[in-house]
């Protein structure tokens, strides 16, 4: 279509040089122009979660985002999280306890909760469970992945 | 084992982290939206917007017109293709009201795909699927089954079945009972609802003649054979993939028309073909369930025990009968005794279609319904003769001396035995450990201070392990690598890792040495999927006897190069040595493979290759069995009811991995909460949807999800398996309704005041102030 804008997408640290349909959601353009399939959809009007990534070290939705607001920005997904073979703590977290059984709404949680913890390290135990109340997810019961972000901030703390 | 020199990570009953989870959590799944072929099209369904009416006309001339579509298709370009048959055959009696892939001459309820529209792109379908218009002669719509049925097709009427089960005399039992006791309870309209929407991509290779279904889930072989059947094609030349699956819960992987539409316009259109659902058609097109009214009647001996039981209900089918016939109505009717012993029983199901999504199962399917339902009685038997709740369950469970414990019921063509289980002990002991007594006590003082607190159990038994068989195959390559295929399927239950530990015990290595197959019917011809919590109990048991047998020959090769006998021998860490010489001349693994090559000098009379393919048949099913517990706080101001405490026990018979048992446990509660609180498809007269979003079909957040205490024994092993296991899938989930609504009618002191799910704080609002409070 004549009417695409050329944007540039930091995903992960690598640029990416995009035409974009001004329709296209972030989520779509991470997905489909950028190859990073690891950002799901479950829902595509902004209440699951499952989309979520970070830009510019903020949580967000990126199926109510369009991919041309996110020119220039510095976008973090899943695939970015772990230290090329060592995992983050919120990955070993995750597997330790069992926090993901189907692992569909596992990247949108493991980007909230890296987002919040590193924006608060400190952060209360209600006011974790606050935060992880904004996804769903329908396999786990949500147990096991508070307990595993509980353990990952114990130990981001701990060696920080 | 204690002797290897490497811990050995994996055997049964160890709480191991799972294999499937490093993809997960990296963002490297492979779900079926991940999964892209070169020159695909998107494919977008145009859905009818009435819930019933004829088709007149359908214009998709200004879709067709749009640049990049490639097709626009209705009913009658696609005439060649049957409706969507059964998924255990082809069923005469139910097979008129079977659904098209896209609808023929009516449309039955909103969401009915009626046009499908191809692509160049997911944007452009979806454009130009808003240009096709329908015209529709609308018809009356039939909203709720316990109205009179109306006319199906001038051919039938829309009661497509009455199923009936029981045994004794109703009339007789009735006529001498002390007391009659009789409540009429609903059970709302909801679903399994996973995270990931559905999605199926076809393509044929016509240089091969092969058909393929990318998208495939649950039970992808069941799905190849239908499909064979509509489609006129041999086994060998059509081929379903099951990659990672974002949920299932007995709803994703059903054949659906998608499905059929994707893998016919793939070989018709000669490209890829690419669907994926957005959430809105989800919840309006994937399979409903659960909704039943029942009417229910207890007649009831002076002493407590329940002697006779009558249950007539209305099941709501939606639109059409799909792939499942009336398993749902089979499940409920033969599952509702649970785990009383209720010497005369009879329950009549009216099987009605209605202009709704069509129904079919849901995690504990016919189980979840009916133990709401028995356990509702329970407690209004407790009320009418004055007793205890667990006093008046205890008079009527089911012994020790008594099992295996048959009843003249068919629960999917088995005739049920309940397995050996101590049902009351299991009962103590979860009372004990809860300290129900003093809860009693505490519960009083706080309600005598005003507080609206309450609790409440609900006993279940589950099925699991459905047969009649299942068979694996595993394979050593001369590298000592492992792999199991398998004919289950994984939608995120932990097969694989189950299925890994299953098999280390009997090869003698580490579990993470072995990679497991499921869902991929090019690879095994035979499988059962995963639904029925069959995937532990009989894949697991199949793989168990394909181990010992590879174990065998492994060990025979063995003992003859090493020049002993295979007793002498055993398997540490992947390394074949002596039992009582650790340390002495040994064998790995691969050296073994590699002197069973075909070619090989040392291969003697053997079969080549150091592999095997074993069978296990099951005569029963298993039923575990277990109960819930739920302490809740009802708020009368805003009607919302906060869980404080939740309790499950539970006997597994013997766990394979506790730490993914707790979680099916934990994740079933959660969509239990669901079902009992929150869930709920509602429809106005006119049979629009009101739920399409989920703003408005309201699922459990972690706020709302107790995080149970648990209590999981092994104390009586299944019979039927050899490893004793007992499936695991759908406890969470059963008791929990319940045990929700008995708490709460405890909590506001209403007895009986909970006949209906979910008790959203609008339905416990008006119970309170019909009640005064
Ligand atoms: S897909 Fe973005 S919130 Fe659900
Ligand atoms: S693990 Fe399946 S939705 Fe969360």
């Amino acid at each position: 279509m004549s009417d695409k804008k050329d944007i540039t997408l930091t995903v992960n640290g690598r640029d990416h040089n995009v035409a974009v349909d001004p329709r296209w959601t972030l989520a779509d353009v991470i997905r489909d122009h950028c190859g990073q399939t690891g950002t799901h959809l479950g829902c595509e009007h902004g209440i699951c979660g499952a989309c979520t990534v970070l830009v510019d070290d903020t949580p967000v939705r990126s199926c109510l985002m369009f991919g041309v607001q996110a020119d220039g920005k510095k976008i973090r997904t899943v695939e970015g999280l772990a230290n090329g073979d060592e995992y983050h703590p919120l990955q070993k977290a995750f597997m330790e306890n069992h926090a993901l059984q189907c692992g569909y709404c596992t990247p949108g949680f493991l980007m909230l909760a890296t987002g919040i913890l590193e924006a608060q390290p400190d952060i209360s135990d209600d006011d974790l469970n606050e935060v992880l109340s904004s996804n769903l997810c329908r396999c786990t019961g949500y147990a096991n992945i508070i307990k595993a972000v509980r353990a990952a901030r114990d130990e981001m703390k701990a060696a920080s | 084992m204690a002797t290897a020199t490497n811990r050995m990570l994996g055997h049964l009953g160890d709480s191991v982290e799972r294999l499937e989870d490093p993809p997960l959590v990296t963002g490297k799944g492979r779900f079926v939206g991940d999964i892209n072929f070169p020159d695909q099209l998107h494919m977008r369904i145009v859905r009818s917007d009435h819930a019933h009416g004829k088709i007149k006309s359908v214009d998709t001339s200004a879709a067709e017109a749009v640049p990049g579509v490639v097709a626009v298709w209705t009913t009658t370009d696609i005439d060649d293709v049957p409706p969507i048959d059964f998924r255990e055959g082809s069923d005469p009696t139910l097979a008129l009201f079977r659904q098209y892939a896209l609808a023929r001459e009516l449309v039955r309820y909103v969401g009915d795909p009626v046009a499908a529209v191809f692509a160049e792109d997911p944007y452009t379908a979806e454009d130009a699927a808003e240009l096709v218009t329908i015209n529709i002669e609308p018809l009356p719509v039939l909203i709720n089954a316990d109205d009179d049925p109306q006319d199906f097709k001038g051919k039938a009427t829309t009661e497509a079945a009455v199923v009936e089960q029981g045994y004794g005399d109703i009339d007789e039992t009735f006529a001498s009972a002390y007391k009659v006791v009789e409540v009429d309870v609903k059970v709302s309209r909801h679903t399994g609802v996973p995270m990931e929407c559905r999605g199926a991509i076809g393509r044929y290779d016509e240089a091969r003649d092969v058909l393929e279904m990318y998208g495939a889930a649950k039970v992808p072989h069941r799905n190849r054979d239908t499909l064979c059947r509509m489609l006129n094609r041999p086994a060998s030349g059509m081929h379903l993939f099951e990659g990672h699956t974002g949920g299932g819960f007995g709803i994703r992987g059903e054949l659906y028309p998608e499905d059929v539409l994707v893998c016919v316009a793939a070989m018709r259109l000669r490209r890829p073909v690419k669907w994926i659902e957005d959430r809105q058609e989800h919840l309006m097109a994937a399979n409903h369930s659960r909704q039943q009214r029942h009417i229910i009647r207890a007649a009831v001996a002076e002493d407590g025990e329940v002697v006779g039981l009558d249950d007539e209900l209305y099941l709501d089918q939606g639109g059409y009968i799909r792939t499942h016939g009336t398993r749902v109505a089979n499940m409920t009717t033969g599952t509702l005794p649970g785990p009383y012993r209720f010497p005369v029983y009879r329950s009549i199901c009216h099987f009605r279609l209605t202009n709704k999504t069509p129904a079919a199962t849901y995690r504990s399917p016919g189980r979840c319904e009916s133990t709401f339902v028995r356990e509702r009685l329970m407690d209004a038997v407790a009320v009418a003769m004055d007793m205890d709740p667990i006093a008046v369950r205890r008079r009527n469970l089911i012994s020790l001396e008594e099992m295996p414990y048959g009843r003249a019921l068919d629960v999917l063509g088995d005739s049920v035995e309940h397995d050996p289980g101590d049902y009351a002990g299991l009962l103590d002991q979860g009372l004990a450990q809860i300290g129900w007594d003093d809860l009693q006590k505490q519960l009083a003082e706080r309600r005598a201070n005003g507080e609206m607190v309450g609790a409440g159990i609900s006993m279940f038994f589950e099925k699991s392990g459905l047969g009649p068989s299942d068979g694996a195959k595993i394979f050593i390559d001369n590298s000592g690598f492992i792999e199991v295929v398998t004919g289950g399927a994984s939608i995120g239950q932990g097969f694989e890792t189950a299925m890994a530990q299953i098999a280390a015990e009997d090869l003698g290595t580490d579990y993470r040495r072995i990679r497991v197959v499921h869902g991929q019917t090019n690879r095994i011809d035979y499988g059962v999927g995963a639904h029925a919590s069959r995937a532990t109990v009989l894949t697991g048991t199949a793989v168990s006897l394909t181990a010992q047998a590879v174990r065998a020959k492994a060990l025979d090769m063995a003992a003859e190069l090493l020049q002993t006998t295979a007793d002498t021998l055993t398997i540490t860490d992947g390394v074949v040595h002596s039992k009582d010489n650790p340390t002495g001349p040994s064998l790995t693994l691969g050296e073994i493979a590699e002197a069973l090559m075909p070619t090989s000098k040392l291969l003697g009379g053997r079969e080549p290759y150091l592999k095997g393919e074993e069978w296990f048949h099951i005569d029963h099913q298993t039923y575990p069995y277990g109960h819930h517990i739920a302490v809740v706080k009802v708020d009368p101001d805003t009607g919302g009811v906060e869980i404080e405490k939740y309790f499950i026990a539970y006997d597994i018979g013997r766990s394979i991995n506790p730490m993914m048992i707790e979680g099916q446990l934990v994740g079933g509660l959660a969509q239990g909460v669901g079902g009992a609180l929150f869930e709920e498809f509602t429809y106005s007269e006119a049979g629009d949807p009101q739920a399409v979003t989920f703003a408005d079909y309201l699922m459990p957040t972690l706020k709302e999800t107790p995080d149970p205490e648990i209590l999981l024994t092994e104390d009586f092993p299944s019979i039927r398996t050899p490893l004793g296991i007992k499936g695991a899938g759908e406890a969470g989930i059963t008791g929990a309704a319940g045990a929700i609504a008995s708490a709460i009618d405890n909590a506001i002191g209403i007895p009986g005041a909970v006949t209906e799910t979910p008790v959203s704080p609008q339905r416990l609002k008006k119970i309170l102030s019909e009640h005064g409070k």
